[in-house]
């Protein structure tokens, strides 16, 4: 039979269906953060649960901890250190590996899961944070879920899960100048819409996800889940068996080759049937920036904020409306030249080697625009360390940008650090809604080469003029 | 956890797509490494006139006193969408809320909500406008009864005790019964132990490298 890439990791974990409908499904890696790992812990422990296999389960400080120079276990956030402590407490009592504040190895959960190589080709991970999807990136089945869940999984080592329908989305013929895999996935959400994937467990493929790196290919899935898909994932190449090589956690010896003959059966058969596929041709994409409150509020950054379609519904209708009124902005209005208060680099999204790179290529030899708050908050402790030994710190400093110690930063406002009342930023993060990152923010979603120009300008600009 | 059979109530309509889990409840709002203490952060950044006070905003749906006791959402599509944060479905809880009505959730919202014993119901767009234009009408007295035993939604009128329309809806199976007995997913899981250590075996078997 002719099976799905995801069919076959689907089987491979498949206990038994059961009598409701739904399936059992064997959970391998169960990672956790600070802000819902804490309660998930907590919660388990309190109803005299344990956690079935501790040396399966990773917890990282990310979502909370501050990420100035010189951090220690007190937040801006109100009550961030309280999340801390439970956290490290619940870590040592269940017996859990953690990467803490100070960790060498700290980071982002979805930076840090890859670069270790806790998350492999053919593996189920589950995490109580939504872009758990980045991950399937290395050709796992990886996707969010919530606190409870998180608790099951790690008292039973299964998720009861319904099969969600499969879906294929082509990006064919090859990314044009300055376009980055971040385009790619606005201008899908863009063009299909914020709820275009619901239902659906997505694979990405053609010829331009086949040549992105595995660092785009984290960013392309990342935002899986602003489609509103049950996850995304890429069918696993020589590239993703080259990235595992060697890390900390990938398989060794004899063990690895083991591995890697699992892992390259691990691609949808030619005839396998998809419930549904979109094909995009990339030579459509432009770099890509969103304008409203809705990641699916995309378009190339040469374009203007459109007007409500003649087709729209009552409800699309009232959206549209709040996002103009949200954003201070009306239909017709250029995005490129839209003066901008602050910049900011950094997220499970856009925070990896690769992006710091591109981005250090923008800024290299030109300065920030005056008045300009440009933040830069590397993925995980790991990408800092190699940014610098690359002197990438010194480009971002140089230029007028803060170099900060890794974490998810001001891609979301907790109460402590945020961006000023309603300002307008441009950010390499995965969600624009509204006061996200500070009260009534007006965010613009975009690439962190896009950013990079943008934070130069002064304005929304087009990265395409700076490289 | 508390079962869900049938509920009648007071319905208030939040029609606009895509309203995500950061606008349910904002991440500034989760202040205890608890599941408590949510419901006053409900919906914060719209509820309040100020980003950080507690003045109401009268011109906040479920501020205004004709949508006092709300215990039913009629929503625009995708509700819940965004981040996992269970604290949305907490929040929603404590404030009242026992179910949701829209054309479509946010997945891990969905699931969410399954887990601590709020309905989400699936309807059209139009069967959802049309449920949100009778209770407009008179939102204390048009209320909705929701019927997850016999999965309908029905218009009623107090008025003159009439059901004025009825729309039928499906859920899965396993998503009905987990919300009709109020199941524990943990308890229920852990039956099927031996089939999962039996599982477990062969897998490690095949999979050594993960294990």
């Amino acid at each position: 039979m002719q099976r799905t890439l995801f069919e076959k990791i689907w089987q491979r974990h498949l206990v038994t269906e059961l009598d409701d409908g739904a399936a059992l499904i064997y959970i391998d890696r169960v990672f956790l953060h600070e802000r819902t790992g804490s309660i998930a812990l907590k919660s388990l422990q309190a109803d005299g649960r344990a956690v079935v296999s501790p040396e399966h389960v990773f917890c990282t400080m990310d979502h909370i901890v501050d990420t100035v120079i010189g951090r220690d276990d007190n937040t801006k956030v109100p009550s961030g250190k309280d999340f801390i402590l439970a956290t490290r407490q619940a870590c040592v009592d269940a017996n859990i590996k953690l990467f803490d504040v100070n960790d060498p190895q700290q980071g982002i959960v979805h930076v840090v899961s890859p670069e270790l190589g806790i998350v492999q080709p053919g593996a189920t991970l589950v995490c109580p944070d939504s872009h758990t999807c980045s991950q399937g990136a290395l050709g796992a089945l990886a996707w969010g879920i919530g606190s409870s869940e998180a608790e099951h999984a790690l008292a039973t080592k299964t998720l009861r899960v319904s099969k969600p329908k499969t879906m294929k989305v082509n990006f064919n013929g090859e990314l044009g100048f300055g376009v980055s895999a971040k385009d790619m996935i606005l201008h899908l959400i863009g063009a299909y819409g914020a709820a275009g994937g619901a239902g659906y467990v997505i694979e990405f493929s053609g010829s331009a996800v086949t040549d992105l790196e595995i660092e785009g290919r984290l960013t392309l899935c990342n935002m899986a889940v602003e489609f509103s898909a049950f996850t995304g994932l890429v069918a696993p190449d020589a590239k993703a068996i080259e990235y595992l090589q060697g890390r900390e956690y990938s398989p060794k010896g004899e063990l690895w080759d083991q591995a890697v003959n699992s892992w390259q059966t691990l691609f949808s058969d030619e005839q396998a049937e998809f419930d549904k596929i979109i094909d995009i041709d990339c030579a459509d994409i432009s770099p890509t920036i969103t304008w409203g409150n809705s990641p699916q509020h995309a378009c190339g950054v040469d374009s203007v904020v459109p007007e409500i379609h003649n087709s729209a519904t009552e409800n699309q209708v009232k959206a549209m409306s709040r996002a103009f009124e949200y954003m201070d902005l009306q239909p017709g209005t250029a995005l490129k030249g839209l003066p901008i208060g602050a910049a900011f680099i950094g997220s499970c999204t856009n925070s990896r080697l690769s992006d710091l790179r591109l981005a250090a290529k923008v800024l290299k030899g030109r300065k920030v625009a005056a008045g300009i708050n440009a933040i830069c908050v590397p993925g995980s402790s790991t990408v800092k360390r190699e940014a610098e030994a690359e002197g990438l710190d010194k480009i971002f400093i140089d230029a007028g940008f803060q170099w900060r110690e890794s974490g998810c930063s001001m891609c979301f406002f907790a109460g402590g650090e945020s961006f000023g009342y309603q300002q307008r930023v441009v950010t390499s993060t995965n969600r624009n809604f509204e006061s996200r990152q500070g009260p009534e923010t007006r965010s613009h979603l975009a690439s962190p080469a896009t950013v990079a120009a943008s934070a130069i300008a002064g304005c929304i600009a087009d990265v395409r003029e700076y490289l | 956890m508390e079962k869900f059979t049938i509920h009648q109530g007071v319905a208030a309509p939040m029609l606009q797509i895509n309203i995500d889990t950061d606008a349910i409840i904002p991440s500034r709002e989760m202040k205890l490494v608890s599941k408590q203490g949510l419901g006053e952060g409900l919906f914060a950044g719209w509820r309040y006139t100020l980003p950080n006070g507690r003045e109401p905003n009268p011109e906040f749906v479920l501020n205004q006193p004709q949508y006092s006791r709300t215990s039913i959402l009629l929503a625009g599509d995708n509700f819940g969408c965004g981040s996992s944060r269970e604290h949305a479905v907490w929040a929603l809880k404590e404030y009242g809320i026992k179910a949701v009505i829209a054309p479509g959730f946010g997945s891990i919202f969905y699931h969410n909500c399954i887990r601590n014993g709020i309905l989400p119901v699936v309807l059209e767009n139009q069967q959802v406008l049309m449920l949100a234009k009778h209770v407009q009408q008179d939102p204390q007295n048009h209320q909705l009864n929701i019927n997850l035993l016999e999965s309908y939604v029905s218009a009623v009128s107090l008025n003159d005790n009439l059901e004025i329309q009825r729309f039928e809806f499906t859920i899965l199976a396993a998503q009905q019964a987990m919300l009709l007995e109020g199941l524990d997913g943990i308890a229920l899981t852990l039956k099927s132990q031996s089939k999962i250590e039996t599982f477990k075996e062969c897998y490690q078997a095949q999979y050594p490298w993960l294990t």
